[in-house]
């Protein structure tokens, strides 16, 4: 057992990271790790600019009323509808989301990575530089430098016929003028700080030598390759078993702590974002539906989306054979999208009020949730709340 | 119990709940690997002496990591391909003897469900048709009624659903599909392979409800193949777990979660990231160190213990097996975790245990 893994498991999220441990000599530091206890959560889009205050980090990632249209045969597709977040270095953000809830689509949007079919408004900044509407060529100057990403699967995101070792100092090369021997070297150091076994040897191996584990640790020293301030995990351990999940993301946050990385952890699970995430932003038809810090937001959900998600998940508590709450329908046509609020036609509130649309406030200090009849709050000391 | 009328009609009524409906004896399937250029490069030891039974309607959960044999398991009990060696006896009749007719007469009374419905699915065909394909290869009549019986069981809308391609439909539509199908001929035994595993939360707990009232309705048997514990223990009356080609646990689903005594099923169990459901904290999983051994070259003695905490000497050499070490479970571990009691004693350890 890894010494990571060995900490007390209920201690709370804000502290329950370990500190970084002394003497590991920090290879790709560029800047020095962010005073945690003092980050903002999220910053809200409405807020005014964020001063210079040496207790306070400035946002490395605002989002704000991002929108994403896909336009063709006829037909829009409405992806994204309105996504706002913002990021603090070191800090992890999830986006929690069923397929076609614009998760993705949001992301690559930041990378530019989207098809020429997409419509992107809104705005997207990145330590103050607009990443909407960046042309080709900027957006390279920015992928795999400031932000990188690890996609879900790492057998299709490696080049089956080249060495790994190649590959990193590849991305290595692309990233700085080191001279072949340097690059060399740099993707071996690469290696054995995402914790690949006999790193020398693995150099040398194709990818269908390691297992899926293995290669998603190669993904993420190749996205590492950069030094980038941002990663964007894209669902990166889904198709790993829960034991390599738990070892990837142990490796992500090891890596955060040492290299003050932000990361973005996009997954459609729940229990992945509890475990890991400092705040969780949950998505529904391409908007933000609730959104939190994760200690909040799963000590008294609010919209009935989030609600149903949470009570849909299987798990080990429940009896045998005892039938889940179901919540009937499916998600809706995102090229013909619903008046008012996206959920309304599945929610069990819905009243006629919700063909309104309801706004994304900020209802509680740092929760916000879109909802014109939210779930009671569970906590004992709640205030009174609007009707449900 | 409510039960449709159908399943009082069924060809074999006489069987009741609770008797063995299929037991599967030491299992073995091994593939052999090619390197390269057609060189033998060696055998996958997919699955090595694997044991079980399967009651009448009792579903029998699998967990287990990526290439612990699970899928293995699961067409080997429907000879396809047959196990090397190993036999299953299934409603009395041992299916390796069994010849080809009389093969596809006994698979009547087991169907799969797999993972990704549109792979399963003939994209050309209509809703319909896919539904009667079942029907009409085992020469059923009046097939009509009998497929929109089917799709009103599985939730979907025989008078919009029937005329539908699968590509118009969503992916938990599909399933309910590839459900209907795998009802269609009134089987004892339905094999869920990964069967909700590519479906969003909302829509797979609908898929989830609906295999437990076909249970309920039809009296089926379920053998629920998932890598998801908590999924598997939703549906399952006693779950196996699966490790590189071997049970390493075997008891009543309750019993098994709420205290392993493999320490591959507790690794397990404590990889799950989510809530703890007692204080609402979230729980920070502590996997297990190193990478699951290959199954073309398994370790010795023990095959969990190069990642095993409590692995001693003992477990290089000589090779565990299943001893039952409380009602109905079964553990194959040298040195198993000793379950947590309710009350706290300081009563002598049991005799079994073996203190590392």
């Amino acid at each position: 057992m890894s010494e990571l893994a060995s900490e007390s498991s209920n201690t709370a999220p804000a502290q329950r990271r370990p500190s970084a441990s002394e003497g590991v000599r920090c290879e790709l530091a560029s800047e020095p790790v962010a005073e945690r206890e003092d980050v903002l959560a999220t910053a809200t889009a409405a807020a005014p600019p964020p001063r210079r205050d040496p207790d306070r980090t400035e946002p490395l990632l605002v989002v704000d009323d991002l929108r994403i249209r896909f336009v063709g045969r006829g037909r829009t597709v409405h992806a994204v509808n309105g996504l706002s977040y913002s990021l603090a270095p070191g800090r992890t953000l999830a986006i929690i989301g069923e397929s076609g809830s614009g998760k993705s689509v949001a992301a690559r949007a930041l990378m530019g990575l989207l098809p020429p079919t997409a419509r992107v408004s809104g705005s997207a900044r990145f330590d103050g530089t607009e990443m909407v509407g960046l042309s080709e060529r900027e957006a390279r100057r920015h992928r795999g430098a400031d932000i990188a990403m690890v996609f879900q699967d790492p057998a299709r995101s490696l080049n089956p016929t080249m060495r790994i070792g190649a590959q990193i100092a590849e991305a290595v090369r692309a990233h700085s003028d080191l001279p072949k021997a340097a690059a060399h070297r740099r993707a071996v150091e690469l290696l054995s700080l995402v914790h690949l076994p006999a790193p020398q040897r693995r150099f040398h191996e194709y990818p269908h030598q390691l297992s899926g584990g293995m290669r998603q640790r190669v993904m993420i020293a190749i996205a590492l390759a950069g030094e980038p301030r941002l990663l964007v995990a894209d669902e990166a351990t889904t198709a790993l078993d829960v034991t390599t999940q738990a070892q990837i993301m142990e490796l992500l946050l090891e890596l955060q702590q040492r290299l003050g990385t932000a990361i973005v952890l996009i997954s459609h699970d729940l229990g992945l974002a509890a475990s890991y995430a400092d705040d969780v932003v949950v998505m529904y038809a391409g908007r933000v539906v609730e959104r939190a810090r994760t200690a909040d937001l799963f000590a008294h959900v609010r919209m009935p989306y989030t609600g149903a998600l949470l009570g849909a998940i299987p798990r080990l508590e429940r009896e045998p054979h005892s039938l889940l709450p179901v919540v009937p329908g499916q998600p809706p046509d995102l090229s013909a999208l619903p008046r008012g609020c996206p959920f309304r036609p599945r929610c069990s509130s819905a009243t006629d009020r919700c063909a309104e649309d309801p706004p994304l406030q900020e209802h509680e200090p740092g929760h916000w949730w879109a909802c014109w009849h939210p779930l009671p709050d569970a906590r004992p000391d709640a205030p009174a709340k609007e009707g449900v | 119990m409510t039960t449709l009328e159908k399943g009082a009609a069924r060809p074999d009524g006489g069987r009741r709940r609770g008797e063995e409906l299929l037991v599967a004896r030491d299992l073995v399937q091994e593939f052999p690997v090619r390197a390269a250029g057609g060189v033998r490069g060696g055998t996958v030891h997919a699955l090595s002496g694997v044991s079980f039974d399967i009651r009448a309607g009792e579903t029998l959960g699998v967990v287990g990591e990526t290439g612990s044999g699970k899928s293995t398991l699961a067409r080997s009990v429907i000879q396809a391909p047959p196990p090397r060696s190993g036999s299953v006896v299934f409603e009395g009749t041992d299916l390796t003897r069994l010849r080809r007719r009389a093969l596809v007469r006994a698979r009547r009374q087991m169907q799969m469900v797999y993972q990704d419905p549109f792979g399963s699915l003939n994209p050309r065909w209509r809703v319909g048709e896919l539904v009667e394909e079942p029907l009409r290869g085992y020469g059923e009549r009046n097939r009509g009624p009998r497929v929109r019986e089917l799709l009103d069981m599985v939730g979907l809308d025989p008078s919009v659903h029937a005329g539908r391609r699968p590509h118009e439909l969503s992916g938990g539509q599909c399933q309910r599909v590839a459900i209907a199908r795998a009802i269609a001929l009134n089987p004892a035994l339905v094999i869920c392979d990964e069967a909700v595993s590519s479906l969003d939360v909302l829509i797979q707990s609908q898929v989830l409800n609906l295999f437990e009232r076909l249970r309920r309705e039809l009296g089926l048997s379920y053998l629920f193949i998932s890598h998801d514990l908590a999924l598997v223990k939703q549906v399952s009356d006693r779950v196996a777990v699966m490790h590189l080609g071997q049970l390493a646990e075997v008891g009543p689903a309750e019993a098994l979660y709420r205290g392993p005594r493999h320490p591959y099923t507790a690794a397990l169990l404590d990889s799950i990231p989510g809530l703890d459901a007692r204080t609402g904290r979230p729980r920070r999983p502590a996997p297990p160190a190193g990478e699951p051994p290959s199954p073309l070259d398994p370790p010795s003695g023990c095959r969990f213990r190069t990642r095993c905490p409590r692995a001693r000497e003992r477990c290089a050499v000589e090779e565990p097996v299943l001893v039952e070490r409380a009602p109905e479970h079964r553990v194959a571990c040298h040195f198993p975790i000793d379950p947590v009691p309710t009350v706290p004693t300081d009563a002598p350890a049991p005799v079994e245990r073996t203190t590392p």
